[in-house]
């Protein structure tokens, strides 16, 4: 098991390998993509910023959580951090399990807890020059609205 | 000798502020004085004496130490606390 929150480019295909084992008949990748649109609104990008010490220790507890529950060994957590644009990968979340039953259940366990109480702040950017915390519902501070 | 009584009597705590909240009082970190059997809702109600701090919620999420905290939990002096905006990682 591995979490990490990191301020590069997150390698999807490297966590694939890493999880990967010759036991494991299922492997299952979650991607969090920056999409074009929020409560419609036209959205450029979006600035992440989290609690770091925090946030990795919780990403650590749901891993440690999902083996736990799902009997899954093989997980990887990676959520990047900074100014990303639409289409690049904020979150990943892999999970290999003999099957993919346990697989498919563990993945969505980690990114459901990850969202409910990971310490990770989205600043959403607008193509009309505004920006806004998300689920804050507050103008964020210099925002030219 | 009297500096010792003076560090028993006199606490700190680090507050730390995020996101939204960090704009609302207009900075990331606050060293906090605080009373012998203060509480996280004793720190809360200093914040929110502050300049900007009556943009925090009454009663927003807290960690001590990283850890999620009640409001009716005690410090000791030292702690981290944060102070946390609605999360919306992913």
């Amino acid at each position: 098991m591995r979490v990490a929150i990191t301020d590069d480019v997150i390698d999807v295909a490297a966590l694939v390998r890493e999880v990967s084992d010759d036991a494991c008949g299922a492997s299952v990748t979650f991607l969090g993509t920056v999409r074009d649109v929020n409560d419609g609104r036209a959205v450029t990008g979006i600035e992440y910023s989290a609690y770091r010490s925090m946030a990795e220790r919780e990403m650590a507890s749901i891993a440690h959580e999902a083996s736990e529950r799902f009997g899954v060994s093989r997980v990887v957590i990676e959520h990047r951090l900074g100014t990303l644009r639409l289409g690049d990968v904020s979150v990943a979340v892999v999970v290999a399990h003999a099957h993919r039953a346990p697989a498919l259940d563990a993945n969505r366990y980690v990114i459901e807890e990850l969202k409910r109480r990971v310490p990770i702040w989205k600043l959403e950017l607008y193509a009309d020059g505004t920006r806004e915390w998300v689920g804050a519902g507050v103008a964020a501070a210099g925002s030219h609205t | 000798m009297a500096h010792e009584l003076y560090s028993f009597t006199r606490m700190t705590v680090t507050v730390l502020l995020f996101a939204s909240y960090a704009d609302a009082l207009g900075r990331t970190s606050i060293e906090l004085e605080i009373a012998p059997g203060s509480t996280v809702r004793d720190v809360l109600g200093a914040l929110a004496q502050l300049p900007g701090g009556d943009r925090l919620p009454p009663r927003p999420l807290v960690a001590i130490n990283e850890h999620y905290a009640a409001a009716s939990a005690e410090l000791r002096g030292g702690e981290e606390v944060a102070v946390i905006p609605p999360v919306a990682g992913g």
